[in-house]
């Protein structure tokens, strides 16, 4: 974008709304940041001379004769290998007291990669927790989100993922997070001894909801840099993008757009997309994963937000508690990695498929017993085999505080299917039966 | 828009994200192309709608950074696609840029690539001779595209009757060589190469007469092939919630099915689906020919994250290169995943144009668009008697898996087979998840394609696929029954009933798509496991307790399933097939 050598200040403003303002000026370009009565404000629609501003902490208290001075730039951040370890604001200003940054400016929310040009995701992220890596994979260059109440410990299991994860930076982007969240996060990486790996920037509940949205352009314009130009491992962290969505509504309200459904602009789907379409694997090895949260009212996943995310993202995690277990559990049944296919049975035992798929059918079953025992009726000894099976296999599989190796997963399934059925119950291909099989 | 005027221009009067109003200096048409011109580059873009001098254009581009009173170019054509040789195994963007010849990691902004390798050459042999008639879409030569024979036609914009003036001889030429020159009524020569142009928008309706569809298109998954084909020139959709299978189900049939050419267009989603084409395609064996997948398909890959406006042209692209290649007398099979994003394409522009909205903020004319792009697809006999065929597979990405939408409610009164994705048969895993009862497919209604079937399969066949959907609607209901009766409130007839269904869902209608034999299951193999299942079901079974129900049936369906593994009547295959019936053989000595 041109730089401008004069910059004009303009003092007249024709229309202020809550979150908006217009000003008639010249040769402004669309998306250009602006700074009215000195807070940051961006050009979100042209017509003749007449350019409407979002302001992002709202205009409260701004006078019709504001100064208004456009910086002939979109938004921007500086990187550089300086990035790491720092804390930043919605703007990419440093806020935890460091120096400022020296790197090369780029604007931010960029051009897609060319499909062409990515490779096919083919290593797996192994976190250690079975209710992930048995039946919910990971691979780098994933996207993929935590659909969760807000009561649920989303954010400690998304810290465990990101640390036990080999990458070479995790960067957060938090939106609209608790203060004690972000502490949360900081002391856990602090401990684990991680900072020196780990970006984070951060709007929280109490910045201005609007600021948000700079919030995940600003964290993978940073990933980008990492993972192109650096050949690095990057893993995203994007907690929570319900709040993001949130603030893309009320953005598009101010605009008189109409809504579509659940009160969301109807361009949610390709704003989501064009986020969670930056996760990527280049050839060289460098790598973008998305791990996200977006929390649900209610568990309602048909809510335009999580279902936007849904068809976007690949694949999603459940949380659960368990009340046989008292614990939480990654939900085995509307849990879904869909990348896993990729490396399960082949980065890992080549039985793993044939295991994932007969203890999820095992714990149907048993689900489907538990319904009859409740209505009273009696249960066969198939039924009541179910049932026993399904609580040691929460407790010993999919419970979020195990921590084991793929193998050492796959081994306690075969054990568990030894101990509560006959080989022709579990039904799985002849060749894995005749190896795995635990000879009584 | 043929008459020819001087370039129109215009300047920059309004930008609302990708939506650019353009104040014209002299004539432009609705649809028009245009380009804009930030900085050095140009941004292309489309007359949506049209107020006095205004043209309101939806740009497919990112408008970051566009200034008031930019200019303008004005194009005289509406959005056309490029045809010629070269097109297969390409992969293309929504507005038919060469996505593998881009320079750059990232798709640069104005990033514009030819279509077609003009430098190639390709051996022509004509097909006509001098002074031969001719008419628009006639057969003049041919080309090998990939063994495929590639015909060179007259251009379709052409009209009248027209002679051939003078062709080439058989020998190498690059597309842009002249290969033909044609004379009309009035005596103008028209010089002919082997590319073309044609408008995305426009249907190519170059055929002699457009039958109902009537011979099948074998697609090897069992579920789709037995309870409700797809037939050559037919069109179906899917809905399905996310997670329900979709996308492994798609990829099958691209596989899989019996095409010539199989042109994917990848609207709207995940990139990394595309990625699994351009990795996969290239290695894996088309199941008809034996050569690579990836020769006889094209993909149109607009991503979710690329531009919204080029990805409501990709649709258009994609069906336009099926139009091509039909007239050339082939088999096309064109998937498109996913319509809705498509739809949702059309309603961003709407909301942005401030259009009365329809249901869901949807534009009011969606079923007609949608109707429209769905007749476009079909059976035809060419002018020369020839036959070509567009299958047409849709799918629907329905908000918050209700099926109540307006995408899904447009579709269904244009589709003619339904592929409804359960959740409740995903999340147990029955896959591919389509629902046997609610799905349909309206072709087997056909008296035309039930006489296909009837010497395609066997004399019998349809009242085979009546008899096991009735055993199906069957088992839900005795499962139901049981449910709500307790094992032992029903007689052990309903055990049996249910357990029926369980074995015909789990071996004939359950598919493992990551299984390299049970992946594709062909036509005849298909029947002959659909028979041994209904001869097996056959037994008059008698058991004394509903407790023996169960562990008998989980036993056949434990050797089937190993059945469905092995190589078709391998002796693996046999020797599971024998143990099946000494189980069943013991049941009935029970009695």
């Amino acid at each position: 974008m041109r730089m401008k050598i004069f910059q004009k200040i303009y003092t007249k403003l024709e229309r202020i709304t809550k979150a908006t303002c217009v000003v008639r000026a010249e040769n402004v370009g669309y998306e250009e940041l602006a700074t009215v009565d000195g807070r940051a404000a961006q050009v979100v629609k042209i017509l003749g001379d007449e350019v409407t501003l979002q302001v992002f902490k709202g205009t409260e208290g701004i006078p019709t004769n504001a100064e208004v001075i456009f910086t002939g730039k979109p938004p921007t951040l500086k990187v550089g290998e300086d990035l790491a370890g720092r804390f930043f604001n919605a703007y990419g200003q440093p806020i935890d007291g460091g120096p400022e940054l020296e790197g090369e400016e780029r604007e931010i929310g960029g051009p897609s990669v060319n499909p062409v040009k990515r490779k096919q995701p083919s290593e797996l992220i192994a976190t250690g927790i079975a209710g992930i890596d048995l039946n919910n994979t990971l691979v780098t260059g994933q996207k993929i989100p935590f659909f969760a109440d807000p009561d649920q410990p989303y954010n400690q299991v998304m810290a465990m993922v990101a640390l036990s994860a080999k990458a070479d930076k995790i960067i957060l982007g938090g939106m609209g997070l608790l203060n004690d969240d972000f502490l949360f996060f900081r002391n856990v990486f602090e401990n684990a001894g991680a900072i020196h790996r780990i970006i984070s920037f951060v709007n929280t509940t109490e910045d201005p909801p609007v600021e948000r949205l700079l919030i995940p352009d600003m964290v993978l314009t940073a990933a980008e840099f990492f993972a192109v130009d650096k050949h690095e491992k990057v893993l995203v962290l994007l907690t929570d993008m319900t709040l993001y969505a949130d603030a893309l509504s009320i953005v598009s309200n101010r605009m008189d757009q109409i809504p579509s459904k659940d009160s969301m602009p109807g361009s949610l789907y390709s704003d989501l997309a064009r986020l969670y379409e930056k996760a990527v694997q280049f050839e060289d090895g460098g790598s973008i994963t998305i791990v996200a949260v977006t929390t649900l009212s209610g568990g309602d996943i048909t809510h335009a937000i999580p279902d936007n995310t849904g068809y976007i993202t690949e694949g999603q995690l459940f949380l659960r508690r368990n009340t046989d277990i008292g614990k939480v559990i990654i939900d085995p049944f509307r849990s879904l990695s869909r990348l896993k296919n990729l490396v399960i049975g082949k980065k890992t035992r080549a039985d793993h498929p044939q295991v994932m798929n007969a203890a999820i059918r095992l714990y149907a079953d048993s689900v489907n017993a538990r319904t009859k025992q409740e209505n009273g009726f009696d249960l066969t000894s198939y039924d009541q085999r179910t049932l026993d099976f399904a609580k040691d296999y929460a407790e010993k599989l999919l419970a979020i505080d195990v921590n084991i190796s793929t193998e050492k997963m796959l081994d306690i399934a075969w054990d568990l299917f030894a101990s509560y059925f006959s080989i022709e119950e579990v039904a799985v291909k002849k060749e894995f039966s005749d190896l795995y099989w635990p000879s009584v | 828009m043929t008459t020819t005027r001087s370039i129109t221009k215009g300047k920059v009067a309004g930008i609302i994200s990708n939506l650019v109003i353009v104040e014209a200096d002299g004539p432009f048409a609705q649809n028009e192309i245009c380009f804009i011109l930030a900085g050095r580059t140009k941004l292309m873009a489309e007359v949506i709608k049209t107020e006095r001098n205004k043209a309101y254009t939806q740009v497919f581009e990112n408008t970051r950074g566009l200034c008031i009173g930019s200019e303008v170019e004005f194009s005289g054509h509406m959005l056309e696609a490029t045809l010629g040789p070269g097109l297969l195994s390409g992969n293309y963007d929504g507005l038919m840029n060469n996505l593998s010849t881009m320079e750059g990691i990232f798709i640069r902004r104005g990033d514009y690539t030819p279509t077609l390798d003009t430098a190639g050459k390709w051996d022509f042999t004509p097909i006509v001779s001098d002074g031969d008639k001719v008419i628009a879409g006639d057969w003049i030569g041919e080309v090998t595209e990939n063994s495929i024979s590639h015909k060179i036609m007259v251009p379709f914009v052409l009209e009248g009757d027209l002679v051939v003036k003078k062709i080439v001889v058989s020998g190498s030429y690059t597309i842009n060589d002249v290969v033909a020159v044609l004379t009309d009524q009035s005596g103008y020569e028209i010089p002919v190469t082997m590319t073309q142009k044609w408008p995305v928008k426009k249907s190519l309706t170059l055929y002699k007469e457009k039958p109902r569809p009537f011979t099948m298109m074998e697609t090897g998954v069992r579920t789709m092939d037995i309870l409700n084909p797809m037939l050559l020139g037919g069109t179906g959709f899917i809905p399905g919630p996310f997670g329900s299978g979709k996308t492994v189900l798609q990829q099958s049939i691209s596989r899989q099915a019996e095409a010539d050419i199989v042109i994917i267009a990848a609207c709207g989603e995940r990139a990394n689906e595309v990625v699994d084409l351009f990795t996969e395609f290239p290695e894996l064996d088309d199941p008809w020919t034996g050569r690579k997948l990836m020769e006889r398909t094209i993909i149109i890959a607009n991503t979710s994250n690329m531009p919204v406006a080029a990805r409501e042209a990709s649709m258009y692209s994609a069906m336009t290169l099926a139009e091509y290649y039909r007239s050339m007398g082939l088999k096309i099979l064109l998937l498109a995943d996913s319509t809705s994003r498509w739809a949702q394409a059309l309603r961003e522009m709407s909301n942005r144009l401030e259009e009365l909205p329809g249901p869901d903020a949807f534009p009011m004319d969606l079923p007609s668009s949608i109707s429209n792009f769905y007749s476009r697809a079909g059976y035809v006999y060419l002018n020369n008697g020839h036959t070509g065929s567009i299958t047409f597979i849709g799918t629907v990405s329905p908000a918050g898996g209700n099926l109540k939408e307006p995408v899904t409610e447009s579709t269904k009164k244009v589709a003619r087979c339904f592929y409804a994705l359960s959740q409740q048969r995903a999340d147990s895993k029955r896959y591919p998840a389509i629902d046997p009862i609610d799905s349909y497919s309206k072709y087997l209604e056909y008296p035309e394609f039930q006489k296909t079937l009837a010497t395609l399969i066997s004399p019998d066949w349809v009242e085979k696929v009546d008899k096991l959907k009735n055993m199906l609607i069957r088992g839900k209901e005795a499962w139901e029954q049981i449910n709500i009766l307790g094992d032992d409130g029903v007689s052990v007839d309903f055990h049996i009933t249910f357990w029926q269904s369980e074995v015909i869902d789990a071996i004939l209608l359950q598919q493992d798509a990551f299984d390299e034999i049970d992946a594709r299951t062909p036509l005849l193999r298909q029947k002959y496991m659909t028979d041994s299942v209904m001869d097996l079901l056959d037994f008059p079974f008698h058991f004394e307790s509903f407790d023996e129900v169960q562990p008998f049936f989980k036993k056949i369906i434990g050797k089937y399933k190993q059945m469905n593994y092995s190589e078709f009547e391998s002796k693996a295959f046999k020797d599971f097939e024998d143990e099946i019936l000494s189980i069943s053989e013991g049941s009935k000595m029970k009695s």
